[in-house]
């Protein structure tokens, strides 16, 4: 028996779903983006309302109860100095964010107008901009960290400011390339060229027009950036330099903790699975981040 | 019913599949997709006797490469064949392993497959003669050497100028054209029995198309292998074809002669495929009139003919059955519809 | 293809001059007396009574203009000299001479341990996709690329040094003195630095097969009847390997910023531990020298990814 034709709708194409559910649903398919998420997330309350969740002052020492091991009293027991690991972990969880951030807002105010610039003029402009930033990458993140931290701290700058220097510079160079990129793609296109022939400025084009395109791709890089950042920051206060004592950085604690190699490895491996969850967080969810938004960027970034 | 139109043309069974090369009986192909299960391949059967040009012919999507690559077993997920015989040479190829050796040793060697973009088709770092070698030192186990030679060999008979110097170049540097020249003596190089051709011209500008027609002919002949031509273009077809499927929403809805096709098109879709084209000996008036509508979605399909909603000829009938079998007209001349459209031959006015 | 050449070489040109002058003029953002950078401690420059300062300025060129010291000091590079370590009272080439081998030994074996099994997990991950092996393979990566690299070397340590007692936790021979010693001692520094190049190329060469097994000439060579063995060694290889080479620039840089780390943790006497150390004693001289080295020694590596990558391309290398 046949449904009469008239109950029967022929669908043709399928329907356009909206790009915000579309963005919404490739994001949230892999159980992997959405752990990482609910971890940034997490990590954000913690860095934010560490007073209110520290359980002790990370700064107050304990000269009577050096180096315990995990109790109900202190749940990750304590340091050297008596100090509970729990709190100065999670205020270490604000040192690395705000590095972190800072980092990445600084770099991102530099380095993507010089692609936009750079892209947009070329020539000699274009040339000294991107040969610039050619030079600047041909240091390693750390190495070029460690020395202007090297440099910078010979001036009366408090530790994590040389830090978030040091690193702002290491990473303008990729803020550029992407913008850089971007610009010399749609450079051409032809509603570029319909705005300058409406008497639109340089300014007004590059700014208005064509950075908005960037978007997508810039903001799966700072995300990308975030956990590289944190990674280095960690890595620069493990050995020594930015955070002056007796602030909280995870690095450090690790370093610290490393003296206790065997008798307290809680002390080196909470700050340490710290870093790197944070890192894998950031990281999986800028993954995400592509995927959602184009994901004709795999093979980029 | 009968499943494979034309067939009964011979009196005996044996008589039957003695020239029958290749018989396709009820081939079903389907993807599976997040929005459910695309049949793309619905209870296809055709048949292809020794040295015959047949066309398969029909709109994108209707299931026509989707036959082809089955009948070749190179789909992937999530496309899986559902159902169905390929009968080649008495044996059932479906029922061989994907990538066994026995589905091997056709793949190339008994059927060859020619696709239809030039310029993605070749392996861009590898040369021309790399390309063309490793086929006929793998199937007709050739030294290097006499590949080698063959492979110039076969480059001359497609129309490549300087075979010998050319053979070490990469794909790149050949245009679309040449590039599906070398396409062609690789399907032909190790003497196939079948060429299945998917929309060889299709990328390609018209001058060169109606070249590598004429090329594809000639070698197929010298050959003596028997060529499909899949294509959206009844016109292209019209000149090489012995035979024609006309294939709509993963399903033949015509089949028959050339003649029979072009002289007394029965199907709906046929008679708007035919208007479509422009043709030398008609009126100069006559518009080209478009088929309306658009293919319809293969997935959820209702068990009522699918181009109904396309439809100008369609009666009370159509929507109260099933998609209408195939049943025989005349001679090879097979249509799937219930209207019989010969008497409504001036379109209705109310349509 | 030689136009090509032609032109990335002049550019990395551009770049390395660049770089010189980013090297020099960061040491002279240190505030003060640039004579620090050749002399020991502000203390010790208290002391000195003002014409022996003054000797020393001229002794060390700085009482030129600043684009001559910079000619100097570019041409000493030339000549090889690359100053005296203030801590050490050393030329500082004869101390990177010492402290060179054991950097070299540990970044080389990591490079190429992070290559050649970083490539092949992902080629196995990528034709065995979805089964076990990728199952596996693909979430080990992204512990890879996140880790840091610190951290594992301490759980290393831990786990195979400390619990264990497998291998030994600090120290480094040379091959040459003792071999096995000199390996099993290098093991688990090679390991730490070869782990991002390692899920790097994994990851890198897993998509980039992937994404040509969809190409319409893997197609094509399956139609020809190939075996499996055949269409991806032979066709899917090469296409495969061409985005990984890039790869090798990024490794060498992750190679050379984990050094320092690494070198750290396992108290090895190589340039990374020296760098750290000299940052700490304020030997400048030590600190520009090897900044400018590494920063050499990328640029020459992606200068040759680049030519590399142009001659195994044939769309590149016959235009």
């Amino acid at each position: 028996m046949v449904k009469k034709h008239s109950d029967i709708a022929f669908s043709e194409a399928p329907v356009r779903v909206s790009e915000w559910r579309r963005f919404r649903r490739v994001f949230f398919e892999r159980r992997l983006v959405t752990f990482g998420l609910v971890v940034l997330v997490l990590m954000l309350i913690a860095a934010i309302f560490a007073p209110l969740l520290a359980p002790y002052d990370p700064y107050e020492l304990g000269p009577g109860e050096r180096l315990l091991q995990p109790s109900s009293k202190h749940l990750l027991g304590t340091d050297l100095l008596g100090r509970d690991t729990l709190s100065r972990l999670i205020y270490g969880a604000r040192t690395a964010l705000m590095v972190g951030f800072i980092s990445v807002f600084i770099s991102g105010i530099i380095g993507i107008p010089l692609g936009v610039i750079a892209g947009y003029f070329g020539g000699i402009t274009n040339m000294v901009i991107m040969r610039a930033m050619d030079a600047l990458m041909c240091f390693p993140m750390l190495l070029l960290a460690l020395v202007l931290a090297a440099v910078l701290r010979e001036y009366a700058i408090s530790g994590i400011w040389v830090v978030i220097i040091a690193l702002s510079v290491a990473v303008i160079p990729g803020y550029a390339r992407v913008t850089h990129g971007v610009t010399l793609s749609i450079k051409e296109n032809d509603y570029i060229l319909a705005q300058r022939a409406m008497g639109s400025s340089n300014m007004r084009v590059m700014f208005r027009h064509i950075l908005p395109n960037a978007f997508p791709p810039l903001i799966v890089l700072m995300t990308m950036q975030l956990g590289a950042l944190i990674l280095a920051e960690a890595g620069l206060s493990f050995l020594g330099i930015g955070i002056d004592p007796p602030g909280a950085a995870w690095g450090a604690m690790v370093f610290d903790g490393y003296k206790y190699l065997a008798s307290n490895p809680v002390l080196w491996l909470a700050p340490g699975i710290a870093i790197a969850l944070v890192v894998f967080a950031f990281n999986t969810v800028g993954d995400g981040l592509r995927d959602a938004l184009d994901p004709r960027l795999r093979g980029l970034l | 019913m009968p499943s494979t139109p034309g067939s009964e043309a011979y009196s005996s069974d044996e008589e039957k599949s003695m020239a029958e090369l290749l018989k396709v009986e009820n081939l079903k192909t389907q993807f599976h997709t997040e929005s459910g299960v695309v049949k793309a391949v619905d209870g296809v059967s055709y048949y292809i006797d020794e040295q015959e040009i047949i066309g398969l012919v029909g709109e994108s999507g209707c299931g026509k490469s989707v036959s082809q690559l089955s009948v070749m077993q190179l789909i992937s997920t999530p496309g899986k064949i559902v159902g169905g015989e390929v009968i080649f040479e008495g044996q059932d190829l479906l029922k061989y392993k994907t990538h066994g050796p026995k589905m091997r040793s056709i793949r190339g060697a008994k059927i060859a497959m020619i696709f239809q973009e030039p310029m993605t088709s070749l392996n861009p770092v590898l040369t021309i003669n790399q390309q063309l070698t490793e086929m006929l030192e793998l199937h007709l186990k050739m030294s290097k050497k006499a590949a080698r030679e063959r492979a110039i060999e076969l480059l001359g008979m497609v129309g490549i100028p300087s075979a010998h110097n050319r053979i070490d170049d990469y794909p790149h540097q050949f245009s679309g054209g040449m590039r599906q020249r070398v396409m062609i003596a690789m399907a032909l190089s190790c003497n196939p029995r079948i060429v299945i051709a998917d929309e060889p011209t299709t990328a390609l500008d018209v001058t060169t198309q109606a070249q590598l027609l004429e090329l594809m002919k000639d070698m197929v002949e010298r050959f003596k292998a028997s060529l499909v031509i899949v294509t959206h273009n009844l016109g292209v077809v019209a000149r090489y074809a012995q035979r024609i499927y006309i294939m709509y929403a993963g399903r033949i809805v015509e089949a028959g002669t050339t003649k029979d096709i072009f002289g007394k098109p029965r199907h709906p879709y046929t008679i708007g495929l035919l208007k479509c084209i422009p043709r030398l000996d008609e009126e100069e008036d006559r518009k080209l009139v478009p088929i309306k509508g658009l293919p319809p979605n293969l997935i959820n399909m209702p068990p009522t003919c699918a181009f109904l909603p396309r439809c100008s000829y369609k009666i009370k009938k159509c929507s109260q059955k099933p998609w209408p079998p195939l049943t025989r007209l005349h001679g090879q001349h097979y249509v799937g519809c219930y209207v019989n459209t010969e008497e409504m031959r001036n379109e209705p006015a109310a349509r | 293809m030689t136009t090509y050449i032609i032109r990335r070489l002049l550019q990395a040109l551009v770049v390395l001059i660049l770089v010189t002058l980013i090297v020099f003029f960061v040491m002279r953002l240190l505030p003060g007396d640039p004579i620090l950078i050749y002399v020991a401690q502000t203390a010790e420059l208290e002391r000195m009574p003002q014409e022996e300062i003054d000797e020393l300025r001229a002794e060390f060129g700085l009482d030129k203009p600043i684009m001559v010291q910079y000619a100097n000091w570019v041409a000493g590079i030339f000549r090889g000299d690359f100053g005296t370590s203030i801590f050490y009272r050393e030329d500082v080439g004869t101390l990177m001479r010492d402290r060179f081998p054991p950097t070299i030994h540990i970044g080389l074996l990591a490079l190429i341990v992070g290559a050649v099994f970083g490539v092949l997990a992902g080629m196995v991950a990528a034709v065995r996709r979805g089964k076990w092996l990728d199952k596996i393979v693909t979430p080990l990566t992204y512990v890879g690329l996140t880790i840091p690299v610190f951290l594992l070397g301490i759980l290393l340590i831990y786990a195979f040094g400390v619990k264990l007692g497998w291998l030994p936790i600090s120290g480094y021979t040379s091959p040459l003195d003792d071999f096995w010693l000199s390996t099993r001692q290098v093991i688990m520094p090679v390991f730490c630095l070869a782990v991002f190049g390692l899920a790097a190329n994994a990851r890198q060469m897993r998509s980039s097969m992937l994404e040509v097994t969809r190409q319409d000439y893997i197609r094509t060579a399956w139609s020809k009847g190939l075996r499996e063995r055949v269409v991806v060694m032979r066709h899917m290889l090469k296409n495969s390997l061409i985005p990984v080479i890039t790869l090798m620039g990024v490794s060498v840089s992750i190679i050379l910023g984990g050094t320092f780390l690494v070198e750290t943790v396992f108290a090895i006497p190589g340039v990374g531990r020296l760098m750290v150390s000299s940052i700490f004693g304020q030997d400048y001289v030590v600190v520009q020298a090897i900044t400018l080295i590494f920063a050499v020694i990328i640029l020459f590596v992606n200068l040759i990814v680049d030519i590399s990558y142009a001659w195994l391309d044939p769309r590149i290398r016959y235009g």
